[in-house]
């Protein structure tokens, strides 16, 4: 299994990442290289078993749906973490525009 | 000795009688770290001041009678887990400003018997890695031999533990990240069940497989801990309920158990010679101890070299769904940008090192349309057969040992270009994760060089009692 630089410019866009050129050659070979290796799992034979999503055997674990109120103190510093804030507003780039993607 | 070699117990039991008080222990490891940090490079952040004021707290509350068995006691957590009011990075660019305004629940409990938080530990950023090489902080050096890694992710904390830069230390692992470095450094590490101990307020990489847990000088030590760390946690629906037994109270105890030792651990091709011997004769000592029933029995765990393969289509695709929410939008370093594409793309390339967008792009790409039922669905499939070959082994077992890692401490730059390479370092610890069970790492004894080897005792699921008691005998 070998990734085209097209194809790992692909995923990247995919996840959110932005790659020089030379990254995108280096990452390609590299990618490649590890889904060869994972590749080796096509030999198991898993004709009729079944998947492992989770090992605890919890199920349908619920909880009443009622919002914990946090303290103002914890609000505000929360609020202090916003990388770009309006005052107490979390700023961010407008989501439908003309510049997007 | 200096008290900041002392283990947990020493250091409870010299509290207890007023030899010496916890500012006295705290300035103590504050003195190694200022001593050995600028070579080793274990800590990101050092809490001096702060730690001083929790130490004066913890004499008060030893003063009054009401000491805990980790009051007082300085430790150092890994970066990569949140801890209140304090710089926590995951040793990455994109946190390199991220103070969470809370503890993680393992933190709080360990903080709420008056533990003294003393620092956080360097790792591989987002604990992508088994070398600390992959951290943006640069790598751990191993206290053994400067030239050589201090394995990962959690190396800064076994560094640190293994150096005597605190009592005790807080690692996180995923596919061997607490046992791995604890084995190159020559310290313990215990890496609980899955669901055992509550991973909030732990940053996530893999959520099936994450696991929190202790690194310590010795056994008892880890047994303390984790005895604290334990239990069912509102605010993480897969902790079980299950009781939490008395860990501390495994000293002295008999043994009568069946131990396992599957051949698969022991005849990997590239394996160091030396390590397969010091871990063999761990084994014979065992078989001859006196005062145990124990007898060993040679097993096999055919489906052993799926696990890596397994471990590296699930990790990095939940590990890629996980990372999502590392986008500079609610927290952390938001690069200028021109629109809100831009703002993830570029904050993410700038504030994350090759490990992680490696792991990122592999996730993506094994959950993207066409591709999901060829890799991460397969993977899932093979993790299942992983299980059942262990379920069959522990049907006539009831512990199986191991060598942690296939080689001693290895020299930084050795592997770091070779991601293949890398991935094989965790050949013998990831199947525990994969299987989400119990396992702990231990010394077993140095090469003719000097480098600490370790051995490894997997259990069964929620076995961690057994796992803690024999790994006592032998240590």
């Amino acid at each position: 299994m070998s990734l085209t630089p097209k194809q790992l410019e692909q995923i990247a866009t995919l996840a959110r990442l932005e790659l020089s050129e030379p990254e995108k050659k280096m990452y390609a070979e590299q990618l490649s290289v590890v889904l060869d290796y994972i590749s080796i799992l096509n030999e198991v034979d898993t004709d009729g078993v079944e998947e492992t999503c989770q090992v605890t055997g919890l199920e349908d674990v619920f909880r009443e749906d009622k919002a914990i109120e946090n303290s103002e103190e914890i609000k505000q510093k929360l609020i202090n973490s916003f990388p770009e804030k309006m005052g107490k507003l979390l700023k961010v780039k407008a989501v439908f525009s003309d510049e997007a993607e | 000795m200096n008290l900041n070699e002392l283990t947990i117990k020493q250091a409870h039991d010299g509290l207890k009688k007023g030899e010496f008080s916890s500012v006295e222990l705290t300035e103590a490891c504050l003195k190694q770290i200022k001593k050995r940090n600028k070579e080793l490079n274990a800590f990101i952040s050092v809490f001096e001041k702060e730690a001083i004021l929790e130490a004066k707290k913890a004499d008060e509350m030893i003063a009054n009678k009401k000491q805990q068995a980790l009051t007082g006691i300085p430790f150092c957590v890994k970066d990569a887990i949140c801890t209140k009011d304090t710089l926590s990075t995951a040793a990455s660019k994109i946190l390199g400003n991220y103070v969470p305004a809370y503890d993680a629940t393992v933190i709080r409990k360990i903080r709420e018997q008056g533990a003294v938080l003393i620092g956080k530990n360097n790792c591989d950023t987002f604990g992508h890695g088994a070398s600390n090489e992959n951290s943006m902080f640069g790598p751990v050096k191993n206290p053994y031999d400067l030239e050589r890694v201090a394995g990962g992710s959690s190396g800064g904390t076994a560094a640190a533990v293994a150096d005597n830069m605190a009592i005790f230390g807080i690692g996180e692992d995923t596919g061997g990240s607490i046992r791995q470095p604890a084995s190159l450094c020559g310290i313990v590490g215990l890496r609980p069940s899955y669901g055992r101990n509550s991973r909030y307020g732990v940053m996530p990489m893999c959520s099936s497989m994450d696991t929190v847990g202790p690194m310590t000088k010795t056994v008892e030590d880890a047994a303390i801990v984790e005895e604290i760390m334990a239990g069912h946690d509102e605010l993480d629906a897969t902790t079980v309920k299950e009781t939490v037994p008395k860990y501390s109270k495994i000293k002295n105890q008999k043994l009568k158990i069946k131990v396992g030792v599957p051949r698969e651990y022991f005849e990997l091709e590239g394996m160091d010679k030396e390590t397969k011997e010091i871990v063999e004769k761990q084994i014979e000592k065992i078989k001859r101890s006196k005062d145990q029933k124990i007898e060993i029995v040679e097993v096999s765990l055919t489906m052993t070299k799926y696990a890596i393969p397994v471990y590296y289509i699930i990790v990095p695709s939940e590990d890629s769904s996980n990372m999502g929410r590392i986008d500079s939008i609610r927290y952390g370093v938001r690069e200028e940008a021109k629109n809100l594409y831009d703002v993830y793309a570029k904050s993410r390339s700038a504030g994350l090192p090759a490990e992680v967008k490696r792991r990122i792009m592999i996730g993506t790409y094994a959950l993207s349309a066409g591709y999901y039922d060829a890799y991460y669905r397969k993977a899932q499939k093979v993790r299942t057969l992983i299980i059942k070959d262990f379920e069959q082994v522990f049907s006539e077992v009831d512990l199986l040992v191991t060598p942690t890692s296939p080689f001693p401490a290895f020299k930084i730059g050795e592997k770091a270009n070779d991601p293949l390479a890398m991935y094989l370092a965790d050949i013998f610890v990831s199947p525990a994760n994969v299987a989400g069970l119990p396992a702990i790492s231990i010394p077993a004894g140095k090469t003719k060089t000097g480098l600490p080897v370790g051995m490894q005792i997997i259990g069964q699921r929620m076995m961690e009692e057994k796992v803690l008691k024999l790994a006592n005998i032998i240590i």
